[in-house]
C-alpha cells in the first residue's frame, strides 16, 4: 500500500520536482550565488585581509567609495569607452560585411546554400584562441600578409609615406579586426535567418511596378530585416564589449579595455570590490543592449 | 532575381576568404623548416616531432579530455533535464527565475563569470573549507555551469518543435511519467543531445578565461598552456599544435553534421511511415 502511495506521489511530485529541481538548484548555487557575491562584494571595503574585504566594524556596511571612482577616475572612463568604441566600430564592420554575405547566401542554389552555411558556422567549433593566434602571425611585421599590405600602400602613397611594414599589432585596428573576424558569424546567422524568411515575390511585385533593383533594396529589403540587423549587432556588441582575450592578444596595453582592467583590479592590484564594481558597472552597461536585443528577437520570432 | 547577383557573389567569395585564408596560412606555416614563425624557411614536419615528445603539450591534453569529458556529460544530463523543462512545465513557482538563470551565463561576459566562480570558490575555502585546493575539480565545475545552458538552449528549441501528442499517448496507454521520459520523450529528441554534447564538449576544451580564473596550481589544461605561450607571440609549434586541433574538430564536426542528418532523416521517415500505416 506505502509503495502504491509513494508511486502516486513520485509521479506527481516527486518526478517534476526532481527534474526542474536539479538543473535549478545547481545553477542557483554555482552560478546565482557567486554572482550575488560580486553584486554584495562591489560595495564592501577593501582591506589588506585574507580574504581582502571586510563589511562593518572600522568599515561602513555599505562603502560606495568603488563605484564613485568607476564614474569619476579616468582611467575605468577610458577602458570603458575603449570598450564601447572598439565593440561598436566592429559591429558596424561585422553588419556591413555579413549584410551582403547572407543576402548572397540566400541568392545561391539550395546545395550550395548548405554547404557555404556550414562553412560559416564551421570556425563555431574551432578554437576562438586560435582563431585570434591565426591573426597574430598575419599581422606580424615579418609576415606575407603585412609584407603585401606595406607594399601596397607604399605603391599607393607618395615616396615620402613609405613605410617598411605596417604597425598593425597591439593596435586597436587589430583589435577590431580580429573582433570581426572572430564575431561574424554572429552577424551573418540571424541575418540569413531573417532575409531567408522574406517572400519573393515582393521583390517581384516591387520590379513589376517599376522599381530599380537598389529601390526595391532599400524600399522592401532593407526594412523587412531590421529585427534580424539589430539582433545579429547585439550578438557583437555584448560579447565584444566583455572581450579579454583578443584585447590582450592584439590590443595596446595602454589603452586596456574594461575586461582587463577587471582582471587586473582582481589580481595585480588585489582589490576585490574595485574589480566587482567595474564588473557590476559593465553588467549595467549591458543591460540596455541586451534588452534591446530580446525585444528584436522577439520580433523576429513572431514574424515567422 | 532571375539575374545572378555578382556584387553578392563576390562579397561571399571575399567573406569566406576572410574566414579560411588566416587559418590556411596558419596550417602552411606549421610546416615551416625556418625557426622564425612567419618568414618561410622550407617544408619541415619537426614541429609536430617536437610537439608530440613534449610532455606538457600531453598532460595538458589529457586533462583537457578528461574535464571535457566530464562536464560535457553533468552539462548534457542538466541542460537536458532543464531544457525538457522549460518546454513541459509551464507553470511551477520560481519559473520566471528559472528562465532568467538559463539565459544569463550566455551572455554574461566571461571575465565575470570567471571572477564570480573564483571569489565563490575561495569564500567557501574560508568558510566550509571546500574546495581544498583549486583545479580539477573547480574547472569541472565551471565548466559544467556555463556549458549546460548551451544545452538547454538546443534542448529547448527542439522540444518545442516535437510533437507533444506522442508522449500524451504514451501516458494515456498508462505509461509513468518517467517511462515516458525515457522511452518518448528522450528517443525522440536524441540527436539534439548529441549535439548539445558535442557543443558543450567543445567549448569546455576551447575555455580560456573561465578555466583561467578557476584553475589552481598544477592544473593547466591545453588552452591555459597555448594562451601562457602565445602572449609571447607566435611559433611554430604553437603552428603545429593548432593545425592539429583545427583539422581533428573539423573533420569532427563535419563527421557528426553528417551522421545527425541521416539519422534526423531516417527518423522522420520512420515517423511518417508509421503514421501512414495508421491510416
Amino acid at each position: 500500500m506505502s509503495e502504491g502511495r509513494f508511486a502516486r506521489w513520485f509521479d506527481a511530485r516527486g518526478w517534476p520536482l526532481l527534474l526542474i529541481g536539479a538543473p535549478y538548484l545547481w545553477l542557483v548555487v554555482l552560478f546565482l550565488l557567486p554572482f550575488l557575491i560580486v553584486v554584495g562584494m562591489s560595495v564592501a571595503t577593501n582591506t589588506a585581509t585574507a580574504p581582502p574585504f571586510s563589511f562593518g566594524g572600522e568599515h561602513p556596511w555599505i562603502n560606495w567609495d568603488p563605484f564613485t571612482r568607476v564614474v569619476t577616475d579616468g582611467l575605468y572612463l577610458r577602458a570603458f569607452l575603449t570598450s564601447i568604441l572598439n565593440a561598436f566600430v566592429a559591429m558596424i564592420f561585422c553588419l556591413l560585411i555579413g549584410y551582403p554575405m547572407a543576402l548572397g547566401l540566400t541568392r545561391v542554389s539550395k546545395s550550395w546554400r548548405n554547404i557555404l552555411l556550414m562553412l560559416v558556422i564551421l570556425p563555431f567549433w574551432t578554437s576562438f584562441l586560435l582563431r585570434v593566434y591565426a591573426w597574430m602571425g598575419l599581422m606580424g611585421k615579418n609576415s606575407w600578409f603585412n609584407g603585401m599590405l606595406t607594399d601596397a600602400w607604399n605603391f599607393l602613397v607618395p615616396l615620402d609615406w613609405a613605410v617598411k611594414s605596417i604597425p598593425m599589432m597591439h593596435t586597436n585596428f587589430a583589435v577590431v579586426l580580429v573582433m570581426v573576424y572572430t564575431y561574424l558569424p554572429f552577424m551573418i546567422l540571424p541575418l540569413y535567418a531573417s532575409l531567408e524568411r522574406l517572400d519573393p515575390n515582393l521583390d517581384e511585385a516591387a520590379m513589376d511596378l517599376g522599381s530599380r533593383p537598389y529601390r526595391v533594396f532599400l524600399d522592401v529589403t532593407l526594412p523587412q530585416s531590421v529585427p534580424g540587423m539589430v539582433a545579429g549587432g547585439m550578438l557583437v556588441f555584448i560579447p565584444a564589449a566583455g572581450e579579454l582575450v583578443i584585447p590582450t592578444l592584439v590590443g595596446n596595453a595602454s589603452q586596456p579595455m574594461i575586461g582587463k582592467i577587471i582582471q587586473d583590479e582582481f589580481g595585480q592590484a588585489r582589490d576585490w570590490p574595485m574589480a566587482s564594481a567595474v564588473a557590476v558597472a559593465l553588467l549595467i552597461l549591458m543591460v540596455v543592449p541586451t534588452m534591446i536585443y530580446s525585444h528584436y528577437q522577439a520580433k523576429a520570432e513572431g514574424s515567422k | 532575381m532571375k539575374r545572378s547577383p555578382t556584387f553578392l557573389i563576390t562579397v561571399l567569395c571575399f567573406g569566406f576568404a576572410f574566414f579560411y585564408v588566416p587559418i590556411l596560412s596558419m596550417i602552411v606555416y606549421s610546416f615551416n623548416n625556418s625557426r622564425l614563425a612567419t618568414v618561410w624557411g622550407g617544408f619541415s614536419t619537426k614541429w609536430y616531432v617536437s610537439l608530440l615528445s613534449n610532455d606538457a603539450v600531453i598532460n595538458a591534453l589529457v586533462l583537457s579530455l578528461k574535464i571535457a569529458l566530464i562536464s560535457a556529460t553533468f552539462a548534457t544530463i542538466l541542460g537536458t533535464m532543464a531544457g525538457i523543462t522549460l518546454a513541459r512545465f509551464t507553470k511551477f513557482r520560481g519559473r520566471t527565475l528559472f528562465s532568467g538563470l538559463v539565459v544569463a551565463p550566455l551572455i554574461m561576459p566571461e571575465v565575470i563569470t570567471g571572477i564570480s566562480m573564483l571569489i565563490f570558490f575561495i569564500l567557501m575555502a574560508d568558510w566550509i573549507g571546500w574546495p581544498g585546493q583549486r583545479g580539477f575539480t573547480t574547472i569541472t565545475l565551471a565548466h559544467i555551469t556555463f556549458s549546460m545552458v548551451f544545452v538547454t538552449t538546443i534542448i529547448n528549441a527542439r522540444m518545442v518543435q516535437s510533437d507533444r501528442a506522442i508522449e500524451e499517448a504514451a501516458m494515456d496507454l498508462g505509461s509513468r511519467p518517467w517511462q515516458v521520459m525515457f522511452d518518448v520523450t528522450l528517443p525522440v529528441i536524441s540527436p539534439a543531445i548529441v549535439s548539445g554534447w558535442l557543443l558543450a564538449f567543445t567549448i569546455s576544451l576551447d575555455d580560456v578565461v573561465i578555466s583561467a580564473f578557476t584553475t589552481g596550481p598544477g592544473s593547466t589544461t591545453l588552452p591555459l598552456l597555448i594562451w601562457s605561450k602565445v602572449k609571447l607571440g607566435v611559433t611554430p609549434d604553437i603552428n603545429a599544435l593548432a593545425t592539429l586541433m583545427v583539422l581533428t574538430v573539423g573533420v569532427g564536426v563535419i563527421a557528426a553534421g553528417v551522421i545527425l542528418n541521416r539519422a534526423e532523416k531516417r527518423r522522420l521517415a520512420d515517423e511518417r511511415l508509421a503514421f501512414r500505416s495508421n491510416d
